[in-house]
């Protein structure tokens, strides 16, 4: 595998891993942007911006963007975050041409005032069908909590309100602020042809404008605390969901390892400490901790849901079982059998196109670097035991902001 | 594209499939067996999970924990699941770290301790799993069309009831592993970089004198489908469906795929096209097709909020009826091309490529080549599909809501 890097005179960034043995290729356009860079009054735009740009251009309608990236056979989707609104497809290497073609000018959307109306539908039905699932709506309530005004709490939806009043000229003035040049990376992993990729990004993108797209707030949370409870009656939710946020280390601190195996050693889904204490003995019918790096911060999410009689009963394990961790560290056996775990996942999402473009991708946004996957391999095996006690010195698994969502008043 | 396929069966009648996948560093196995919910007894329904659930708490040499520490060890990342008529158990690690893998997983299927004191522990995880379904509107709906939509035992829920489960004793849980646990018609597939002879050779010598039994028969009883409303307050009706289609190894098997395609293979497909894009009446919309050895099912989901919920299931519902009068040659075309294409890139997975051969070898008793699937593909043609939606029309739906209000149908 080859890394080969590119920067457009507008300032576009071009990526790519070629590696000759794939049967496929994998292309996005990666656009820096997400819900912690809106403001309360265009909450959701992000998100509701990405469906805007496969509704068309000036070159295509909506059906004929659509039907473009099916007769290339394309496995194609899109998705937003707090931070990163990304266009991605999977195609066979014959239809590399086409493709670039096709996600490159939808990120030129029309953004006609008819589709604007029409997907105004799908979204605020996509808000209500994530708020009937207690799973989703719990890590929406511990992130608001957890973050208490910080923009890395907004969410990605946006509300049935802030979506309502929603114009579509605030949209379109998002999209000019933040889908400049400068702040979308074109990437591609698997078999394809380098100079030949660049060559088709340029013809589509090279005219994008430029600009500077920045972002405020670059703070790490010190996380608000506390014990939230939102009660639901028992008909509509019946398991009782409780998540915990702590902050960890950004997404390009020298600690993230250290803080990535503390976390699998926590609360991987199998052989864990939350598995033996909480799953095995049929405390709580999921249980699991996992980091999520972000730009300038990050954030440890611990949750378990159960039936209602149990919670409080599981909530203490868990926090005895936290305090436990933070006070006495990890053993070396869990060291090793975490780096095992991580590292035999990490060579087999090497094996798939799409998993290593995003990898390759974020590794540039996140760290301004390749990493390949020996590099991540090799990252991973050097974690040391005094990593691992300074990432808990650093970041304490005992300061949690904790939401409980379900039938209970109360819990602990 | 070449393709390198073995497949061995043991004289006591497991079968080990393997493909080999050049420029890998993998491999992944499935294991199925025929031991799924349908074999439960009555007034035990739930059965089936408590045993594959129990399996991996001890076996052979190893304690519950020493097992799940030993597949740590080795970067196994696995499941088990139940199902309606076999359980899996999958996995997949480094290929250096198959055979020690394959050799715990003898322990799992041959010598499990099935211990009396977690089967509590097993049952609560059940029961709770039973619970976490009302919190899941669009599962919910699926369960309750196929257990109206089915004869039992097919439509069966896998998770069984919160009676039987209750009733269950660690006596059920040794006796039906004693009776199902054996190597008549049981399937091992590995994909990856591996050695043939050398996984043939751990293969015999692991399950070579595992002892053959006869497995009971299922035989589904004979009802009409119907439909139904479940009266829930939830903000989204759920809106599931389904009627007949032709099974795998069917003649027709491949003009029922390109019939779903059109319907719903991607974004320019007519469900999402016509249901959510036209009239952004809800965000979720499908079709897909779901196959058992002798019968298969055209199923259909949507969820959309209540006033609109109507609608949604009418224009749903004439996408259906309306394949029959007619398909663009250029849809069919990109239906085609979708289909070829997943084909080759699920060569890339490991995981993926081990439980199709596992599939086909279940559903088959062969592996298809991918030429063999590939040449298929092409020879869809627009006549051919119309032909089988004639002979095979979109009507009798069942249709199974959940929500506040029921539908008219």
């Amino acid at each position: 595998m080859t890394f080969h890097q590119h920067t457009l005179p507008n300032g576009l960034t071009i990526l790519g891993e070629t590696n000759p043995a794939a049967l496929s290729v994998a292309v996005a356009f990666w656009v820096k942007t997400g819900a912690r860079d809106e403001t309360p009054e265009v909450a959701g735009v992000s998100h509701f911006l990405e469906h805007m740009v496969f509704k068309g251009t000036p070159r295509r309608d909506a059906f004929t963007v659509n039907r473009d990236f099916s007769r290339i056979g394309a496995d194609n989707n899109a998705w937003t975050s707090e931070e990163n609104t990304v266009f991605h497809a999977v195609v066979l290497p014959e239809f590399l041409p086409e493709v670039v073609d096709v996600l490159a000018d939808i990120l030129r959307p029309s953004l006609r005032g008819d589709d604007f109306d029409t997907e105004k539908k799908v979204i605020l039905d996509e808000i209500v069908r994530y708020e009937v699932q207690p799973g989703w709506a719990v890590s929406e309530h511990a992130r608001k909590h957890f973050y208490a005004g910080h923009p890395l709490g907004n969410s990605v939806l946006g509300s049935t309100a802030s979506i309502t009043a929603l114009a579509r000229d605030q949209m379109a003035e998002y999209f000019k602020r933040r889908y400049v040049a400068p702040n979308i990376v074109a990437v591609a992993a698997g078999n394809f042809d380098w100079p030949k990729f660049v060559s088709l990004v340029e013809k589509a993108a090279g005219g994008w404008p430029t600009g500077v797209a920045p972002r405020t707030q670059r703070i790490e949370p010190p996380g608000a605390g506390g014990v939230h409870v939102v009660t639901k009656p028992p008909d509509k939710v019946a398991q009782q969901y409780v998540m915990l946020i702590a902050p960890a280390a950004p997404a390009d601190h020298e600690l993230g390892y250290a803080g990535a195996i503390v976390s699998t050693v926590v609360g991987d889904y199998t052989g864990s400490r939350l598995f033996w204490a909480l799953t095995d003995p049929g405390l709580a019918d999921e249980a699991g901790m996992g980091v999520d790096e972000c730009d300038g911060a990050g954030a440890y999410y611990t949750s378990f849901n159960c039936d209602p009689e149990r919670a409080s009963k599981c909530y203490g394990i868990v926090r005895e079982l936290l305090d436990d961790v933070q006070k006495n560290g990890i053993t070396d056996d869990e060291l090793q059998q975490a780096k095992t775990k991580v590292m035999s996942r990490e060579v087999r999402a090497g094996e798939r196109t799409q998993r290593r473009m995003l990898t390759v991708v974020k590794d540039w946004v996140y760290r301004d670097e390749y990493r390949s996957v020996d590099d991540e391999l090799a990252a991973w095996d050097a974690v040391t035991m005094k990593q691992i006690r300074e990432v808990l010195d650093r970041y304490p698994l005992t300061n949690q902001t904790v939401t409980a969502y379900g039938p209970l008043e109360r819990i602990g | 594209m070449s393709q390198q396929i073995h497949t061995h069966t043991l004289a006591n009648g497991l079968t080990l499939l393997a493909e080999r996948m050049p420029h890998v560093r993998s491999a992944a196995f499935h294991i199925l067996v025929p031991a799924g919910a349908g074999y439960d007894p009555s007034g035990k329904f739930g059965l089936a999970g408590l045993v594959c659930d129990l399996m991996t708490r001890g076996a052979g040499a190893r304690n519950s924990r020493q097992l799940s520490d030993a597949l740590d060890n080795l970067g196994v990342d696995r499941g088990e699941s139940t199902g309606t008529l076999n359980i899996q158990l999958s996995g997949a690690t480094l290929a250096r770290n198959l055979l020690p893998t394959l050799a715990i997983y003898a322990d799992i299927l041959r010598r499990p301790h099935l211990p009396d004191d977690e089967l509590d522990a097993a049952k609560s995880l059940s029961l709770q799993d039973l619970q976490s379904i009302e919190d899941e509107p669009q599962r919910k709906v699926m369960i309750e069309l196929r257990k109206r939509y089915y004869p039992d035992p097919l439509g069966r829920d896998q998770r069984g009831t919160a009676e039987g489960v209750e009733a269950v004793t660690i006596d059920d849980v040794r006796a039906q592993h004693a009776a199902l646990y054996h190597p008549r018609d049981v399937i091992l597939s590995v994909a990856g970089d591996i050695d043939w002879t050398a996984l043939k050779t751990e293969v015999e010598r692991l399950f070579g004198d595992w002892k053959a039994r006869t497995r009971p028969t299922l035989t589904p009883e004979t009802i009409i489908p119907r439909s139904d409303h479940l009266t829930k307050e939830l903000d989204q009706t759920q809106i599931a469906l389904a009627f007949p289609s032709v099974p795998i190894g069917h003649s027709d098997f491949y003009h029922a795929r390109g019939a779903v395609g059109v319907l719903s293979q991607d974004m320019s497909s007519r469900l999402f096209t016509n249901v959510r894009e036209k009239h952004g009446l809800c965000y979720a919309v499908y079709a897909s097709y779901e196959t058992f050895k002798d019968r298969a099912a055209i199923v259909g989901y949507a969820g959309a909020r209540p006033e609109l919920a109507q609608e949604t299931l009418d224009r749903t519902l004439d996408e259906f009826r309306n394949l029959a009068n007619g398909i663009e040659d250029e849809e069919l075309d990109r239906v085609k091309v979708g289909l070829k294409s997943a084909l080759i890139m699920r060569q890339e997975s490991t995981g993926a490529r081990s439980s199709a051969i596992a599939s086909d070898w279940y559903f088959l008793n062969r592996v298809r080549p991918l030429e063999e699937i590939q040449s298929a593909i092409d020879g869809l043609t627009v006549p051919g599909v119309l032909d089988y939606l004639r002979r095979n029309p979109a009507k009798d739906f069942t249709v199974v809501t959940l929500g506040p209000a029921a539908l008219r149908v």
